[in-house]
């Protein structure tokens, strides 16, 4: 009886063993899609940072930015027979977790892509990246290209690391016009403005805000508002610069109390940590007309003009900075967001594909098509002058209102998830999404946070 | 964690097996190469310092210091815990009722076991996310339906979110554990039924005084299984709520993903990984003590 019952289960893992190894050898082969090179060179189906002639590049796979990123690394290629790039495409989520991966794992692409900031300083610290500083130097014509306020969260302790790239994205106060002609109302000027529509529009059943509560970075777009309208960038300037306790400061303490005021006054859209931003329920919301307005990333826009059917292209779409709040210290003018996106060259790059790469940045990645593709998607791309291609584009008015904001912004403060490291960033969104649902005080989301100052 | 323990039988018993003892070679080499080897990998990176990206630094028994004073993590294992009690108590007596109900030779109940077995054919992930698009307060099943008691506030409320997360697991393992049942009642010798039904006992009666107490090794069998899984349960709370709302479903398996993968924090996350398996571990031994000891006793008295 024991021996029959271990060779059956021999038997079975014996079997199972050989669909399961195929599954695994499958698995190697599947997953992302490439794209590029076209079979012209040899080490064109290395991913790591040991190929030959062939730079790699992974970058994200949401259109209508993946085709503008094709497209660029194909003209590259075009351009450079002897020195092309190959690349990756990620979905967003599995990207981050992925390259962190393939970083830590020595196997990172010639070209990281990212949102700069605190992780660009982790992958710095583990000596991952090439310092980029005495090339921008050489190369100061691409420097004068881009915006200087892109370069921020590219700097780490001086140094630059990544070049940035792509489009500027502020964060914009969307709201729709045809709520506020219900209740006959104007778009709000102050923080009090805010805290009267809100009862206004809940009496006519039509929730004042949009959010996407469970996503958390959602959350977070108010607080770095309110901060920065009560306080100006300071507060989060000394938070990021380690100082002890600067949670602590009575500004932060009443923003994040102003802000359980609006959910108090249900100011949001009822159920909105059930709801993500990743399915664009909260852009849904805004433009079925179930919300009157809406804290969002300037991406959005061009997301709301596809799916919203006429709500944009009929002109039902407000937007505006978010409005300064009474005896607050702050500029109005100031703004928060993606100032950019960067891409970094991987220390594990030889000096061929280093070189390509270089070469990638100041052509290619820069040059007046990808100006062209870039603004065609809605989008704002962080190259000095671009506003000159605006006056021939459907979104003209947005893009002129995107543009301003950016070039005289005072403050173009970076995502705190994205300026504070990886570690402190997950304390932050879970104490914002604590603090939202009402489960921790002002006080006790000071508390947690100086914890991890610094760290 | 579950593969663990059902693959150390045949490798510690390979000795025993005789001429055919090299059979057990390819197991062992499967459970060596993905099960001991990460185990014990795990276990050398909760001493360490490592963020996933940089060099790999020793910090000795600072992880643990850390994890074990940590709030989070009383609140992770009461969390599963919860989810482990709720789901076995949900799970089991509809299991049971169900196996024994399809566990009868009719034709109606053979298409309807094939019927309630297709949720377990679907992926959890899948599963999850049409359970978020279903249960979305503004677009979901309740505002298209227009039923006013169906828009709740599903996921973003600490309760519901709880409650959601166990309707989704006991209505995606249902029907795995009442096919277990399924088998478990019709190995039931029928000389039993028909004994009791001569001594006049009742349906009910019957269920109770037969069909429950020879059903004793399969509970054992299921329950270790809904517990052990229970403990590891990820990718639909990860879907569905990701830990949320606040901290109000972060399991321990959780708890661990978003330390190491999130917060780059691979130490702590590893002692994470440890305390489960441990507790993996320990909990199957206590279910197969709590029956196994005296397997060699007969079930079968008075048949």
């Amino acid at each position: 009886m024991e021996s029959r019952t271990t060779s059956r289960r021999t038997f079975l893992s014996l079997s199972m063993g050989l669909p399961l190894g195929a599954a695994l050898a499958a698995c190697g082969g599947q997953g992302p899609t490439q794209t590029g090179a076209g079979g012209g060179s040899g080490n064109a189906t290395t991913s790591g940072g040991g190929g030959g002639n062939s730079a790699t590049y992974w970058y994200l796979s949401t259109q209508p930015q993946e085709g503008v990123r094709t497209r660029t690394m194909e003209r590259h290629n075009a351009a450079n027979p002897n020195g092309k790039i190959v690349g990756t495409t990620f979905q967003n989520d599995a990207f981050k977790t992925k390259i962190k991966t393939a970083i830590g794992a020595g196997q990172a692409p010639t070209l990281i892509w990212g949102w700069g900031g605190g992780t660009l300083r982790s992958y710095v610290q583990a000596g991952q990246v090439e310092d980029l500083t005495s090339w921008f130097d050489q190369n100061a014509a691409v420097k004068d290209k881009l915006f200087p306020s892109s370069f921020g969260a590219a700097t780490i302790d001086g140094k630059i690391y990544a070049m940035p790239c792509e489009t500027m994205q502020p964060i914009v106060l969307y709201y729709d016009k045809r709520a506020f002609e219900k209740i006959g109302a104007q778009p709000p000027q102050t923080w009090g403005d805010i805290m009267d529509l809100v009862p206004k529009f809940n009496a006519k059943g039509i929730a004042p805000f949009s959010l996407g509560g469970q996503s958390r970075w959602t959350n977070m777009m108010w607080l770095e508002f309110l901060y920065d309208r009560l306080a100006g960038p300071e507060i989060f300037q000394a938070v990021f610069d380690g100082e002890k306790d600067a949670w602590n400061h009575p500004d932060s303490l009443k923003a994040l109390g102003m802000v359980q005021e609006l959910v108090k006054a249900d100011g949001f859209v009822k159920g909105f940590s059930s709801i993500t931003a990743d399915s664009n329920a909260d852009q849904a919301l805004l433009y079925t007309g179930k919300a009157a307005m809406m804290l969002h990333g300037g991406w959005t826009y061009g997301s709301m003009s596809t799916d919203g059917g006429d709500f944009v292209s009929g002109g039902n779409l407000g937007y505006m900075n978010f409005p300064p709040i009474d005896g607050g210290k702050g500029d109005p003018g100031n703004t928060v967001g993606n100032p950019g996106q960067y891409l970094s060259i991987s220390s594990k790059a030889t000096p061929e594909q280093e070189e390509i790469a270089k070469k990638f940045f100041s052509g290619a990645l820069i040059d007046d098509t990808a100006v062209k593709e870039w603004v065609s998607t809605g989008a704002v791309p962080i190259i000095k002058g671009a506003d000159a291609q605006f006056a021939s584009s459907k979104d003209a008015d947005f893009l002129n209102f995107v543009y301003n904001i950016a070039v005289n912004a005072k403050s173009f403060a970076q995502s705190w998830d994205q300026a504070l490291s990886p570690t402190a960033a997950e304390v932050l969104l879970d104490n914002i999404a604590k603090l939202f649902q009402l489960s921790i005080s002002p006080k006790e989301f000071a508390t947690n946070m100086n914890a991890v100052i610094g760290k | 964690m579950s593969a663990v323990t059902t693959t150390a039988r045949p490798a510690a018993r390979a000795g025993r097996g005789g001429s055919l003892g090299w059979m057990t070679v390819p197991a062992l080499v499967f459970f060596v190469g993905f099960a001991v080897i990460p185990l014990l990998g795990v276990l050398a990176l909760s001493f360490a310092q490592w963020d996933g990206l940089g060099e790999i630094g020793l910090a000795g028994f600072g992880n643990w210091a850390a994890i074990l004073a940590d709030p989070g993590l009383p609140h992770a294992l009461w969390i599963t815990f919860l989810v482990m009690a709720v789901s076995w108590a949900v799970q089991t007596p509809a299991s049971i009722l169900m196996g024994t109900f399809l566990a009868s030779h009719h034709r109606y109940r053979a298409v309807l076991s094939v019927v309630f077995f297709i949720p377990l054919l679907l992926s959890s992930a899948a599963l999850a996310i049409t359970y978020k698009a279903l249960l979305d307060p503004n677009f979901g099943l309740g505002a298209g339906l227009g039923i006013p008691i169906l828009v709740q506030d599903w996921l973003g409320d600490p309760v519901l979110a709880f409650g959601v997360v166990i309707f989704v697991v006991s209505w995606q393992y249902i029907p795995f554990h009442s096919l277990i049942y399924q088998g478990g009642v019709r190995q039931i010798p029928r000389s039993m039924y028909e004994a009791a039904e001569l001594d006049g006992a009742g349906r009910v009666r019957r269920f109770f005084s037969i069909t429950l107490p020879q059903l004793k090794y399969t509970i054992i069998t299921s329950s270790t299984l809904m517990v052990v899984g229970s403990l590891t349960l990820f990718d639909l709370i990860f879907v569905l709520t990701a830990g949320g709302p606040g901290d109000a479903t972060r399991v321990l398996a959780l708890d661990m993903y978003k330390r190491g993968f999130q917060a780059n924090l691979m130490g702590p996350a590893s002692v994470i990984a440890v305390i489960l398996v441990f507790f993996g571990l320990a909990l199957s031994l206590l279910l197969r003590r709590l029956g196994g000891r005296d397997s060699g006793h007969s079930q079968l008295e008075g048949a």
